[in-house]
């Protein structure tokens, strides 16, 4: 590991100064600011909070409702992230291979990650409308059989595709880069040994990537648990019977709707210890299996 | 076990033409090295015949059998990249078998021809190391016993030595050779190093810009050079070249200074003809003013320990002697120039071709 060292100087700390506000503004200061609410009991209204020590913790944790989220938070977690890093690999795989069009999808594929969760969850909404979407033509084989307001699993799984659809141009690009940076040796030494593409694929390019592999899957559980807020905001609004309550999505509904100030700040530092936890354990078990080179 | 056939190939990249127009014939068993400068079309050449990349025009042949419609996998090619591509993720030894591995061999026979073949060059106690714990030296013989282990009947080379540093591009050299002795597949070497060309090869093909100069043993293109390109390429230093124009009688060039040398039996030129005249340096030796074919003044010289290079200039041209001999000479001194008739080589001014007689190009061609 190289380093640098670096003399201290005003103009340095000047240029530093925006970003370094920027981050204390918008996370450690709020973040702080809920560390110290999920130890008190804040009134709505204002007008000074009592302290509680840890009653907020435990209320939340003996709350059903907050496992039910919690359950389906690590269901969505693991659906969106299976299925947007797979789909995200059979593209970048397409493209590597440059398959007829590749030009147009490389360009194409990156457009949903510059689009914003809720219309994500607004353009969706179109798509799984029971009454007028494309899902609606399975009403009319099956009457009254879709409808994502009515059904559980229909809810999640609509959550899981939109959100999947919005992480896919993410991975897909790291996946294509990735994929182009192997060298064109390596595969052609492969073609002189006598491996076929799928061969090639699984005995090289695969064990190769798993680098970006592992980044690919701390970022997406990462981000499909904090980032999905917008997409069941506007697609299910945590319905029907809080199935896609999402814990995210909870701590919204808690803290904005139910004025449960503390307990929504309690619920984020679980949360966040939640996805600390999970990175940690990513970076100690899943990491061993890398080859970096 | 195979001869190659290369007709008439040509090769394009969408409107850049690469390659036209290259006729060769490989015989079974034979080390024959492309030489050529970076860009004059020798990688693609051997790309061609690996079939890692597509044939334009005319046809390649392995064994008898038209291969241009055939996968690399089909050919019966082995190759030794210039980078040596070796799998990152797999140790020496699963590189070595991998092309056992995707041909179904089972394990038990896999892993003793690996272990034969690792130790066939050296390789026995780093089988189980990965390709990044390896020196440069020991990467190349992984990459070699990946191409021996299959049994090829054609090995390609493309520069393999030219990351290596100079002794140890010296040693692989000698290594590659004892290798192909002991096997005798045919190989075909590409490398734009001439040292490595003149040592390694059966026979030599010089290339350029697309096409084939000169196809001969070493010491064919070394001492009747088809044009001045494959005279500038191969020797070293290289061979002194002194512009002139051929004399009325048709038997002398006559230099910009006034000076003539005869024209040697073997070659020949018209009256009025411009030519260029080709001595190597080895061939000439330093006399006295006055005596020898071409009087020069003495500038300065480089030391090489077992022999000196005199550095020399006939007018404003420059003239190199190799000697033994350690001369001590001042700057400016006049100094004659000796050589015998058969050391000369002279080529057309425009074309830049050799104007060796029809006949004693005909005995080149027979000695090929």
């Amino acid at each position: 590991m190289r380093r640098a060292y670096f003399k201290f100087s005003w103009i340095a700390a000047a240029l530093l100064a925006p970003q370094l506000l920027i981050i204390f503004v918008f996370f450690y200061w709020p973040s702080a600011q809920a560390l110290y609410w999920a130890f008190t009991l804040e009134q709505p209204w204002g007008g000074g909070n009592t302290w509680v020590g840890f009653d907020n913790f435990r209320k939340v944790l003996s709350d059903p409702y907050y496992w039910g989220s919690v359950r389906v938070s690590v269901i969505y977690a693991l659906a969106t992230t299976v299925l947007a890093m797979g789909m995200a690999l059979t593209l970048a795989i397409f493209v590597d291979r440059q398959l007829a069009g590749y030009k147009a999808y490389r360009v194409a594929i990156i457009w949903p990650y510059a689009v914003a969760a809720p219309a994500v969850g607004l353009a969706f909404q179109f798509v799984f409308n029971p009454g007028a979407g494309i899902f609606s033509y399975i009403n009319t084989i099956a009457p009254g059989w879709w409808d994502l307001s009515k059904y559980p699993w229909q809810a999640v799984t609509a959550i899981v595709i939109a959100g999947a659809w919005k992480q896919v141009a993410y991975s897909f690009v790291f996946f294509l880069a990735a994929l182009q940076s192997i060298p064109r040796s390596l595969t052609e030494a492969a073609a002189m040994d006598g491996a076929r593409p799928l061969r090639r694929m699984i005995d090289l390019q695969l064990p190769l990537l798993t680098p970006t592999f592992f980044f690919l899957l701390v970022i997406n559980i990462t981000d499909s648990f904090t980032d999905s807020f917008g997409i069941v905001d506007t697609l299910t609004g945590g319905g029907p019977f809080r199935a896609t309550d999402l814990m995210v999505y909870k701590i919204y509904a808690d803290g904005f709707r139910g004025f449960d100030y503390s307990g929504a700040a309690a619920q984020s530092i679980i949360l966040m210890l939640l996805v600390m936890a999970l990175t940690f354990v990513q970076f100690r078990y899943v990491e061993r299996r890398v080859h970096y080179t | 076990m195979a001869e190659i056939s290369i007709r008439n190939v040509a090769k394009t990249y969408g409107k850049t033409k690469i390659m036209d127009g290259v006729n060769l014939e490989i015989r079974n068993g034979e080390f024959v090295v492309i030489l050529g400068p970076s860009g004059c079309g020798k990688s693609t050449l051997l790309r061609l015949i690996a079939g890692l990349e597509e044939i334009t025009g005319g046809e390649i042949a392995i064994a008898g059998q038209v291969v241009n419609q055939l996968e690399p996998r089909e050919r019966g090619c082995a190759m030794v990249f210039q980078n040596y591509a070796l799998y990152p993720h797999m140790t020496v030894a699963e590189n070595i078998g991998y092309a056992l591995k995707v041909a179904g061999v089972a394990k038990a026979e896999r892993l003793a021809r690996v272990e034969a073949t690792a130790k066939s060059v050296g390789l026995s106690d780093f089988l189980d190391r990965k390709p990044g714990q390896l020196s440069g030296g020991q990467r190349q013989r992984v990459a070699m016993a990946r191409a021996i282990i299959r049994e090829p009947k054609v090995f390609l080379f493309d520069e393999p030595l030219s990351n290596l540093d100079a002794k140890l591009r010296v040693q692989m050299r000698h290594e590659i050779r004892r290798i192909h002795n002991q096997i005798k597949a045919t190989s075909v070497f590409v490398t734009h190093d001439q040292h490595e060309g003149m040592t390694l090869a059966d026979r030599l093909v010089i290339m350029n810009k697309g096409t084939i100069e000169q196809i001969g043993t070493p010491e064919e293109i070394y001492e009747h050079p088809a044009s001045l390109y494959v005279a500038g390429f191969v020797g070293s230093p290289a061979m002194n070249i002194l512009p002139g124009t051929v004399a009325g009688d048709g038997r002398s060039v006559l230099m910009a200074d006034g000076q003539a040398v005869a024209i040697p039996a073997g070659f020949k030129a018209e009256a009025g003809q411009l030519v260029q005249v080709g001595l190597r340096p080895e061939r000439l030796t330093l006399l006295p003013a006055g005596q020898g074919g071409l009087q020069a003044a003495f500038q300065f010289y480089e030391e090489l320990g077992s022999a000196r290079v005199y550095h020399l200039m006939i007018e404003d041209i420059p003239v190199c002697v190799v000697l033994d001999e350690k001369l001590t000479l001042t700057e400016g001194q006049r100094m004659g120039i000796g050589f015998a008739q058969a050391a000369l080589h002279v080529f057309d001014g425009a074309s830049g071709r050799s104007l060796t007689r029809p006949s004693a190009s005909r005995k080149v061609e027979e000695m090929a």
